[in-house]
């Protein structure tokens, strides 16, 4: 199970990597090889604006379907687009090509909230 | 048919395997004040043939249009249907519940339905079409729905060239959406194109435009679709009569994002009105396709290689996650699409565009011989598909009521939908220059005398 450093992580398994004030937003290999087969994502538009823990998108599985939570506040200033013709780019490459969103953030300081690849995986094995 | 047997005695079984005593005390958990504590007070049971005597009495008293020379169209149109349909559609096999969910016990009609959805998508011109919807009206809503949806805008352009009916239910399913109507003005029996241009802006969802309209006439759809192609966000949405569609350009080569209509022209009935079909196509677009109601078949290969047909999309919110519906869309017209698919197979390209010009001729053939009586008005000139506005001088009402007594339905009086006055008259492929002659008589009578 792939958890890399330098990335926050929220408890409903999304992680944000910042730069520069811009978070980018994706699920982590854990939920992806929850999920199984991922067969569509569904984005926000570029404007929307989200609350932590707002419901930004649904991500569909050939097991289940699942609401994406944000894990930091803030607008969307880019949505991956290749997802819509190839969403099982978060199942092969959860953190890089398979990034969902990526929002300017409104409050760096709930970065403080979420936790880091230590503290994840700690939590992962407590929910194991 | 087999009927499930229940003698008393298999009702005295179930009833003591489940420790009941009477079928009464199955609905001890009713309360009795609301339960009804006398019998229906209902005829006593008759025999089946005074029941066939007192039917074909009652259904006499209609007339139907096997006696009647029928100039009604407005949106249901007597197109002659080929007697294949009736001897395909009645077959057995094809009477089963209505969801294909087990593909492997259906793949006759999972591959019926999956032609119908290729040929729909041929004939509009568009890159998907789904399995087919309740009928036109509802097609209307959803696709008003739709565009709010995928636009998260709520301002549609819906010209009153659109049929009313049409126009009313779109309000219905767009209330609850704070969807904002534009209802623009007529001009003759257009759309006035000025007005329409002066409300479009970037806060515009979805122009809709009826192809022909109401009128029964064709709208600038070139100039249309460059006007709608300036607001990046609107969506063009194309109300199509598909018969006219063997004889006009397709509405996805003027760029329509989605076309729907009435699909009973295609082979079905007019029925007294129903039951129906709507059609639904959209351009080749995965975030248009997801915010689709209904279902989509589509072709796949099994483990050894073979074709076989399944269903490739539903709006998952018809099984879960219900409180995030968009639709309550959840099923189509399975048998009526049917009919439309053996219709469109029978006829072919060629067959419906036949169809389509004679409909137009016989209809250009009346207009000019109507053009001749005094006292009455073509509102449409040239411009028309199969049917006619025509304003006369006496009231629409009596002319028709004086054709009625010959056994002739001269249209649709249109001061029923409260916006206009005069006679919406239908010509299609089934009348003759006979039936014309004899029309156009009857006419001249009835206005000038």
């Amino acid at each position: 199970m792939s958890i890399p450093a330098g990335f926050y992580y929220s408890e409903d398994h999304e992680w944000v990597k910042v730069e520069e004030g811009v978070g980018t937003i994706g699920i982590t290999d854990f939920a992806q090889d929850e999920l199984g087969d991922i067969v569509f994502v569904e984005l926000p538009q570029v404007g929307d604006e989200f609350d932590k823990e707002d419901n930004f998108g649904v991500i569909e599985s050939v097991k289940a379907v699942s609401d994406l939570y944000m894990p930091v506040s803030g607008e969307v200033v880019e949505v991956n687009e290749d997802l819509l013709d190839q969403p099982e780019l978060v199942n092969e490459d959860p953190y890089e090509d398979g990034w969902i969103v990526k929002v300017s953030l409104s409050d760096e300081s709930e970065l403080d909230e979420l936790m880091d690849a230590d503290e994840y995986s700690s939590f992962l094995e407590e929910e194991a | 048919m087999k009927y499930i047997s229940n003698t008393p005695e298999e009702q005295e079984k179930m009833l003591s395997d489940i420790g009941v005593e009477e079928i009464t005390d199955l609905f001890s958990a009713i309360p009795d004040n609301i339960k009804l504590d006398k019998p229906l007070e209902l005829p006593e049971p008759i025999s089946e043939l005074e029941m066939m005597n007192l039917v074909n009495e009652r259904a006499s008293r209609n007339t139907d249009l096997t006696e009647a020379d029928s100039y009604l169209g407005a949106g249901a149109y007597d197109h002659y249907i080929p007697s294949i349909i009736d001897h395909m559609v009645l077959r057995s096999e094809f009477y089963t519940a209505y969801t294909p969910y087990q593909a492997e016990l259906s793949q006759g009609t999972l591959q019926a339905i999956y032609e119908y959805q290729s040929m729909i998508a041929e004939l509009t011109g568009m890159g998907i079409a789904n399995a087919s919807l309740l009928d036109g009206g509802s097609a209307v809503g959803e696709a008003v729905i739709m565009a709010l949806r995928h636009t998260r805008l709520n301002k549609v352009i819906m010209p009153k060239s659109i049929h009313p009916s049409y126009r009313e239910i779109a309000r219905t399913y767009g209330g609850p959406h704070d969807a904002k109507f534009d209802e623009i003005e007529l001009s003759g029996s257009l759309t006035d194109l000025d007005q329409l241009e002066e409300s479009l802006d970037d806060q515009t969802a979805a122009v809709i435009i009826q192809y022909p309209n109401f009128y029964g006439s064709v709208e600038d759809m070139k100039k249309l679709s460059e006007m709608i192609e300036k607001q990046k966000k609107t969506l063009f949405i194309v109300v199509a009569n598909p018969i006219a569609l063997g004889m006009l350009t397709p509405p996805g080569e003027f760029g329509a994002d989605i076309v729907i209509g009435e699909g009973q022209p295609l082979g079905n009935g007019v029925n007294y009105g129903g039951p129906y079909l709507g059609y639904m196509a959209i351009k080749d677009d995965r975030r248009l396709l997801r915010q689709m109601p209904g279902r989509l078949v589509g072709k796949t290969e099994d483990v050894e290689g073979q074709e076989g047909f399944v269903m490739t999309m539903q709006t998952r919110e018809q099984h879960i996650r219900r409180e995030k519906a968009t639709s309550n869309i959840c099923t189509n017209e399975s048998l009526n699409a049917l009919m439309a698919t053996i219709y469109m197979a029978t006829m072919g390209k060629k067959g419906i565009e036949e169809v389509a010009y004679q409909s137009f001729n016989k209809t250009r053939y009346l207009k000019g011989r109507l053009e001749g009586i005094s006292g009455l008005e073509v509102v449409n000139g040239d411009n028309h598909f199969h049917e006619i506005w025509v304003k006369t001088e006496k009231p629409a009402a009596e002319v028709f009521s004086e054709l009625y007594d010959k056994c002739i339905l001269a249209g649709v009086d249109l001061s029923q939908f409260g916006e206009e006055e005069g006679l919406l008259i239908c010509v299609t492929e089934k009348k003759t220059r006979e039936d014309l002659d004899k029309f156009v008589t009857a006419m001249e009578v009835a206005i000038n005398e």
